[in-house]
């Protein structure tokens, strides 16, 4: 039994911003769904089912919201899953409804992803102690930064690699309509001027918190075809997990990440991926982890990540140009980040990317990842669709 | 030619007022041990897990993170999460079984209600702006149903303490509750003490596999002849609380009103022999038997139900594992499992589940 193809035919953001107190938690994910529609020039009827994501609950203070929002996504007398892997959730839930697709039990399926972080103290939120077991420390920074300096040492790389990711990734949000932070006068050395926050990662290293959604309207071939616009078409998708913490575990370069990485380049027939694709989209919170995902995604050798990072290959002109849409440095609602990684991978394979659109974008590969390293979800998307 | 895909093991904790020696992970994972014995699989044979649970009853972020431990997820695996009932996280797992990703899954889901106070915690479940800050709690939502079907003369306070009575005359060794219950003082009116569900924690497991994998783990595979799940409005206000529209639609959809190998059923009666019904408060069962059109002849929760045993997160995949445990012991052919989610019935899932000819 084959699976059905899916296509994004659909694609809709809000513009991410630090609060958005003009609008309810509802209304928020109802802009970016109606802009998903517009898009695909589709109505809320030819929906047939709703499958939403976010983080943490508490981060509004809404326990499983997706209840008071089913009237808000046209949802009401329809199937409405909600998925939650930590921070790679966003993508996941986009995995989740293509999954209905391939299996056939939808023919079109809207999934959305949203967090309003304004409503609370995200990094709080993330810190609620728990007797007898481990604690994130302050905030997802404090978990993050050892991981780094793991990396700076087995690599050798220049203490300057990070401050490199972040210009580039913050000059890339200047193209993007939707990006959080528009810094118009940014410059390499009010990086590395910043102050620093989780030694050695600087406040311009790091992503900001962000009120936002991003939906997707994904589609079977015969939805394909009817689209208006050109689909992208997903080629692979994977997820995979590990646990928190274990002896042996390898928090710079997971293997669960190793492993859904080398699932997708199986289903779409990738080889080579640093030859094969044309562009990527990855959850990078601190700019170290670019050099790393590069080396966990198998675009780099181990220890050569940062080399491609400093030498201007994930330039939005190089050539493999990474978070082209000023990435999850420019903009975090945690909840939906995943999903404007995979988001922007399909918009980049239908050439709707705007002033970020790539030259060549024929493979573009999306990535989230969450928790302690852990929780991966990615797809891979083309402008043609798959073969067989 | 879709793929068959059948629950071929189950198993639950019994369900306690408190379980405050044990973090959740102790908690589920001689759950998880017991339905991978059933089966003979170790963690490194299933092709996908999925679980659900809910960070607010644990009252930590990304609480799910640390149940991965008692899965013993190394090397890592394919797995993925719903913030909803176990019989949520079941139905993805079977669109994954469907897509020919994986041949066999493990579901999961746990709760333990016993650190906080659960009827104020389930208010924050509703509308942020307009609802949540009268903390209308779960009991007194479930009351302003039950007297709505009062009043329609669907029921009565007599035939209400008759459900109850009903439900924890099971012998299910799980049950928090059973055996004579007094039905007590009112605790919101209509609602007596017996009307209510028992708080406790628990956690319960399922394995589902596809085809001949089957047929190999389990003499008497409990087969998912249909599966679906529908949403209503979330206020209370636009709904007629004394139906339950999705309820039915989420049947049909699932099959239950057809007969056994495809062929149409006559007059909307669903053919089973057997319904597990996720009916938290003893009016809610009189609303689900109105909306599936069960008769006298269907046997309802001979698990007790919810009212015997309401672990949040798990009732609802305990009902789809209640009813395939029946087929898998020969004593059902065919039955129907129900799982419903938020406030008055407003999400509601339905399995039809269907055993070998014997």
């Amino acid at each position: 039994m084959s699976k059905e193809p899916v296509a994004v035919v659909g694609i809709g953001q809000t513009k991410h911003v630090a609060a958005r107190r003009d609008v309810s938690v509802a209304g928020l994910v109802r802009e970016a769904a109606c802009r998903a529609l517009d898009d695909a020039e589709l109505t809320w009827a030819d929906i047939d089912a709703v499958v939403i994501g976010k983080a943490p609950d508490f981060f509004e203070g809404v326990m499983m919201p997706e209840l008071y929002l089913a009237d808000a996504l046209g949802a009401v007398g329809k199937p409405m899953l909600r998925v939650h892997t930590a921070g790679s959730v966003g993508g996941s839930t986009a995995l989740v409804a293509a999954g209905l697709v391939a299996a056939r039990v939808h023919g079109t399926v809207l999934t959305l992803a949203f967090e309003k972080q304004s409503e609370s103290n995200a990094m709080w939120g993330l810190s609620l102690p728990i007797p007898f077991q481990q604690p994130l420390l302050a905030g997802a920074g404090g978990f993050f930064a050892p991981h780094v300096r793991a990396y700076m040492r087995r690599s050798g790389a220049p203490d300057t690699v990070g401050s490199l990711v972040a210009y580039k990734d913050r000059r890339n949000a200047l193209k993007n309509p939707y990006a959080h932070l528009h810094e118009h006068d940014i410059t390499l050395e009010k990086v590395q001027a910043s102050p620093m926050l989780w030694d050695p990662i600087r406040y311009s290293e790091t992503c900001p918190s962000s009120d936002g959604a991003c939906a997707m309207i994904l589609t079977d071939r015969a939805g394909a075809a009817r689209a208006p616009r050109p689909p992208a078409w997903m080629l692979g998708g994977a997820m995979r997990s590990e646990p928190t913490l274990f002896a042996g575990k390898d928090a710079v370069s997971p293997q669960a990440g190793r492993d859904c990485a080398a699932d997708v380049y199986r289903q779409a027939g990738i080889a080579d991926p640093r030859r094969e694709i044309d562009a990527v989209e990855m959850y990078v919170p601190f700019s170290w982890y670019e050099p790393m995902w590069l080396e966990n995604l198998g675009f780099a050798d181990e220890g050569e990540g940062w080399k491609l990072t400093e030498s201007g290959v994930t330039e939005l002109d190089g050539d493999l140009p990474v978070n082209m849409s000023g990435g999850v440095l420019s903009t975090n609602p945690i909840g939906a980040s995943g999903m404007i990684r995979f988001a922007e991978a399909a918009l980049q394979a239908r050439g709707q990317a705007g002033e970020h659109q790539v030259e060549r974008a024929g493979k573009v590969l999306g990535h989230a990842y969450g928790g302690g390293s852990q929780f991966f979800s990615m797809w891979l998307v083309g402008a043609r669709p798959p073969e067989s | 030619m879709t793929r068959e895909i059948a629950v071929v093991a189950f198993a639950q904790t019994d369900t306690l007022r408190t379980t405050e020696e044990h973090s959740e992970v102790e908690m589920l994972m001689p759950v998880l041990h017991a339905v991978l014995d059933q089966t003979g699989l170790k963690t490194a044979d299933i092709g996908f897990t999925c679980s659900g649970s809910s960070d607010y009853l644990a009252g930590r972020a990304f609480s799910f993170t640390l149940a991965l431990d008692g899965v013993g997820a190394w090397p890592p695996i394919s797995e993925s999460h719903v913030e909803m009932d176990g019989a949520w996280a079941l139905y993805e797992a079977w669109t994954k079984l469907l897509t020919g990703d994986a041949d066999t899954a493990l579901v999961y889901s746990y709760g333990k209600s016993s650190p906080g106070s659960l009827r104020d915690v389930l208010t924050r479940q509703l509308d942020p702006y307009y609802v949540a800050p009268l903390w209308p709690d779960s009991v007194a939502l479930a009351a302003l149903q039950a007297q709505a079907l009062i009043d329609a003369g669907d029921t009565d306070e007599p035939a209400l303490a008759a459900i109850a009575a009903r439900c924890r005359a099971t012998d299910n060794p799980h049950a928090q509750l059973r055996g004579e219950v007094p039905h007590g003082d009112y605790r919101v009116r209509p609602l007596r003490t017996g009307d209510c569900p028992p708080i406790g924690d628990g956690a319960a497991a399922v394995i589902l596999a596809a085809g001949e994998r089957a047929r190999e783990l389990c003499p008497r595979p409990a087969w998912i002849r249909g599966i679906d799940h529908r949403i209503e409005a979330h206020s209370l206000g636009v709904r007629d609380l004394t139906d339950s529209p999705s309820t039915r639609l989420a049947a049909e959809r699932a099959g239950a009103f057809e007969l056994p190998h495809g062929l149409k059923g006559m007059g909307g009666t669903p053919t089973v022999d057997t319904a597990e019904l996720h009916a938290p408060f003893t009016a809610q069962e009189v609303v689900l038997r109105k909306a599936l059109g069960l008769g006298d002849e269907v046997r309802v929760n001979p698990s007790g139900g919810a009212l015997a045993a309401n672990p949040m997160m798990a009732a609802g995949l305990t009902r789809i594992g209640e009813a395939a445990a029946r087929i898998h012991r020969g004593e059902s052919d065919r039955a129907l499992a129900h799982a419903t989610s938020g406030p008055c019935l407003q999400q509601n899932l339905v399995a039809v589940l269907e055993g070998d000819p014997r």
